[in-house]
């Protein structure tokens, strides 16, 4: 069975949906802990949302800083399909796996609400299994939400089909071009700030459109 | 002990809803005349011994600030 990791640091919040939801897609969900100094033969890891070190200094800072992470980057730099999910994708942008930063939202509030997405590029290892132009519903909770970046790493991002999930129908934070997630320049790692982890089944989300990241990243590491 | 100050400020590029705030806020006192605020932050560093001039920039770059959307100044204080 494909094993994923999903890593806690002090103050992730979303570890234990994370991990439910790649079991839910099928995969064997690996706990990883901030200090360990190796990922446990892990195929996957998803370093998942909360406040990981209370956002002390900037969101993600200190846990870009973290032994595990020293792992993940290798681990991406050797191709294996890496996702961060709100505090995730602020910690793969400070760790440099991710181009641009997370900065305080436009609005200046916390917005929690059902966001809809349209995902943009299928060609990464997190969205094989949606067709091109698919729109999702999932939640969104963050305050630092907007994802910001030079014109020239933007420009670079859209024209190399690396915007991976765009928001749809109002863009709750103010981010440029309206980008809720992005992929890396191999398309192994993905960062976005909505949360798939929360909608993988009607009973406790909006929709279950979260699952097809999961299901996709499994098919990644099967078919490597 | 050296004392290091890092001073950080946003990126020219990056805007904040706050600083336009403050701005609104003077007007409402009654003080004209300021055009903008921009807001950063300082970090005043106790340092035994001597860092290198190449150990306090990893330090300010890799650590103290993300240089996406920060800038940073240098200053040792009492070297």
């Amino acid at each position: 069975m494909t094993r994923v990791g999903v890593i806690t640091f002090p103050g992730t919040l979303d570890d234990v949906d994370a991990a439910r939801a790649v079991e839910r897609a099928g995969g064997e969900a690996v706990a990883l802990w901030h200090k360990d100094h190796d990922l446990k033969g892990v195929d996957a890891v998803v370093v998942p949302g909360g406040f990981s070190y209370g956002d002390y200094l900037r969101a993600g800072a200190i846990a870009s800083l973290a032994p595990v992470m020293t792992e993940v980057v290798e681990a991406a730099g050797k191709g294996m399909p890496v996702l961060g999910i709100c505090n995730g994708f602020q910690i793969l942008c400070e760790a440099g796996l991710l181009p641009g930063a997370l900065t305080r939202n436009e609005g200046l509030h916390f917005v929690c609400r059902d966001q809809w997405l349209r995902v943009e590029a299928t060609n990464t290892a997190w969205t094989s299994r949606y067709e091109a132009g698919a729109e999702i519903l999932v939640p969104v909770k963050n305050a630092e939400g907007r994802f910001q970046a030079s014109d020239a790493v933007l420009d670079e991002l859209e024209g190399e089909g690396r915007v991976a999930f765009r928001y749809v129908g109002g863009n709750p934070n103010g981010s440029q071009r309206d980008i809720a997630g992005i992929a890396s320049a191999n398309g192994r790692v993905v960062g976005l700030m909505p949360h798939p982890e929360h909608a993988t089944e009607a009973l406790t989300g909006p929709s279950d459109d979260g699952l097809g990241i999961f299901y996709s990243a499994l098919d990644a590491v099967l078919s490597a | 002990m050296a004392r290091i100050v890092v001073d950080v400020m946003p990126k020219a590029e990056i805007l904040e809803r706050q600083w336009i705030g403050s701005v609104r806020a003077l007007d409402r006192l009654g003080i004209a005349g300021v055009a903008d605020v921009r807001q950063g932050k300082r970090f005043e560093l106790e340092v035994d011994g001597d860092l290198s001039d190449e150990q306090l920039e990893q330090i300010a770059a890799d650590v103290l600030t993300n240089t996406v959307i920060e800038d940073f100044t240098i200053t040792r204080v009492n070297a």
